[in-house]
């Protein structure tokens, strides 16, 4: 369960507060969050994973009011609870496909699972590349990495930010089919940020900015 | 995949820009080290070589010579006195009253590089030397020899040899009387080890030979060893000595002092030269690690999206300073002892002792506690700086 209740932030070279619509999403819900550049809904989705500290309201994921947290607390919270997925996936260069998965199970401390990370990534059609240095990997290989990654720790909540806006066609499908399929079976909120039409008729729970 | 390993990973993923801190680094505890390593087992065989003498007294000429010459077998020896106008002196007053025992020492044969000491037995007793095998000499042409001279020159008892001419081994031969092996002595780690002892009289009947005919007037030594009754003989008999006979007293330790006083200048030299190069290794590492940062802050970032707290990141940081510190470390250790290794003969030709590259120093171990506080403070401002990733600002600056 996701909600939010009277949210709004304040950027300190800005003098509005963006304030933002209340948002209800229930387990297993995907939802999309649809607004042109500038609407502020970077903003909400960073609000909604702990990335910032809203100025006023309520973040709720299950029963934790995440705005309350200690910093150290909404980290360990935030990497457990919370899957994002970037615009532009990124990852540690330095790392292997496996090793990063390895990492974010790490960094909760978690048990780090091989045999966990091969099967996901298998079922991303990623097994191939378990040892691949990230470097090597196509943008759509890479946005799928970020996908598992993300789905490592069994989040609650699947956050993603324009995740096929720099892909062609083929690739959004994908990426999309692959969002929805992983999200269901985990039973886990999806909940996509994107100004991207092609999206659009995909979902019918949407939150227009 | 932890901390650690993942500060290993970064620092190999991209070892060229750490290369040049790492041989910085590597280069000025190399120096250090070896700077250490040579000067402490010099000072430590000159300590050793001392064995308590108080006094040298030989002919006249440099103090330093003679001390270098009779003592350590290093230089060549000065000239030699008259035996007679020695003991004239030690029948003297001053001479019955302070000096408590006399050693002599008679040079200038060798036998392959190594020198022939004519001597008494009091001299092995002096460096404590115990017998490997065979016996102490006793008669004319019959030596002991140290176990480098056995070890090197495979020498056996019943080998006969003959000395040549001069110190440095390229003489002409005595090739009237052979010697004869009659002991090989242990390591004592002290100078005898890489000498053959004799009697004087061996000495004295190898030039007799030549044609010029010893008898009791014109006995000679080259030097003697002295030890005194007090520390008022060790002021007193010098002054005495060098006053009124045609010989010289002088002190091992004041001489060896003053060596240290002349090399010493050239060792803070290069000292200071090796810290200036650690100092600019630190700061090529802070330089590294900084710039390395920049291109990695959005991975900084994306870990606190997977939940490392800043802390965490502040440690990656500092690790990444600590290893390329034990890093640089080893390695300048490595290269120190590898050119002790290399330098082991030549040095154990030039100063006639065994020195040794697999001796690890305490200092050595203060070496890598400065370079772990090094790593530590390259490491800390840009540690600081991973810590206080933005993560909201940098995800959104840095598509």
């Amino acid at each position: 369960m996701l909600i939010t209740n009277n949210l709004s932030f304040t950027y300190q070279s800005a003098n509005a507060a963006m304030t933002f619509p209340d948002i209800n999403c229930q387990s297993g819900e995907h939802w999309l969050l649809l607004g042109q550049s500038g609407s502020g809904k970077t903003t909400l989705l960073h609000l909604l994973g702990g990335l910032l500290r809203p100025k006023n309201g309520v973040v709720r994921i299950g029963n934790t009011e995440i705005q309350n947290l200690k910093p150290a607390a909404l980290d360990k919270f935030r990497g457990k609870n919370i899957g994002i997925i970037f615009q532009k996936p990124h990852f540690v260069t330095a790392l292997t496909v496996e090793e990063n998965m390895q990492l974010a199970q790490y960094l909760v401390n978690e048990k780090q699972d091989k045999n966990r990370i091969k099967s996901l990534l298998e079922s991303l059609n990623m097994g191939h590349k378990l040892h691949a240095k990230t470097s090597e990997l196509s943008e759509g290989e890479k946005q799928r990495v970020s996908i598992a990654r993300a789905l490592i720790n069994r989040p609650e909540v699947i956050l993603a930010d324009e995740p096929t806006s720099a892909l062609d066609d083929k690739n959004c499908e994908e990426v999309l089919k692959l969002l929805e399929t992983q999200a269901k079976e985990q039973n886990a909120i999806l909940l996509i940020v994107t100004h991207d039409n092609r999206l659009k008729d995909h979902f019918k729970n949407q939150i227009n900015l | 995949m932890n901390i650690l390993s993942l500060s290993w990973k970064n620092i190999i993923n991209k070892p060229l820009s750490m290369l040049l801190s790492l041989l910085l680094l590597a280069l000025g505890t190399g120096l250090i080290s070896i700077l250490l390593l040579v000067t402490t087992q010099i000072e430590d065989k000159f300590e050793k070589n001392q064995a308590g003498v108080d006094l040298i007294i030989g002919a006249k000429g440099s103090p330093l010579q003679l001390v270098l010459s009779s003592m350590y077998h290093i230089d060549n020896p000065t000239g030699n006195i008259n035996l007679n106008e020695f003991e004239a002196m030690m029948g003297t007053h001053l001479g019955r009253r302070y000096i408590k025992q006399a050693i002599p020492i008679s040079s200038g044969d060798s036998h392959k590089g190594h020198r022939i000491i004519g001597t008494t037995q009091a001299y092995p007793t002096l460096y404590k030397a115990e017998l490997a095998e065979g016996k102490i000499w006793e008669n004319k042409f019959e030596v002991t020899i140290g176990s480098v001279v056995a070890e090197r020159l495979e020498m056996k008892i019943g080998d006969t040899f003959f000395s040549a001419h001069g110190v440095g081994g390229e003489g002409d031969m005595h090739e009237d009387k052979p010697m004869t092996v009659v002991g090989i002595m242990k390591p004592t780690g002290s100078v005898i080890d890489q000498l053959l002892l004799t009697g004087v009289e061996t000495v004295w009947s190898v030039h007799e030979e030549e044609g010029v005919p010893v008898d009791s007037a014109n006995r000679e030594v080259t030097a003697m060893l002295i030890f005194c009754r007090n520390k008022f003989g060790v002021l007193t008999i010098p002054n005495f000595v060098n006053k009124q006979t045609k010989m010289m007293a002088a002190s091992p330790a004041m001489e060896t002092a003053r060596l240290y006083e002349l090399t010493g200048n050239g060792v803070d030299v290069l000292r200071i030269l090796a810290i200036i190069i650690i100092v600019v290794s630190g700061l090529s590492i802070f330089i590294s690690l900084f710039s390395s940062l920049k291109e990695r802050q959005y991975e900084l970032a994306l870990m606190r999206v997977m939940g490392a707290t800043p802390l965490r990141l502040f440690v990656l940081v500092i690790l990444e300073g600590l290893i390329l510190a034990i890093l640089g470390y080893l390695i300048g250790i490595g290269l120190s002892h590898l050119a002790m290794y290399l330098l082991e003969t030549s040095l154990e030709e030039s100063y006639q002792y065994d020195f040794s590259s697999s001796l690890f120093l305490n200092e050595e171990w203060y070496l890598l506690a400065g370079a772990l506080v090094l790593g530590f403070i390259a490491a800390l401002i840009p540690a600081i700086r991973a810590s206080r990733t933005d993560i909201s600002t940098t995800l959104t600056s840095n598509r």
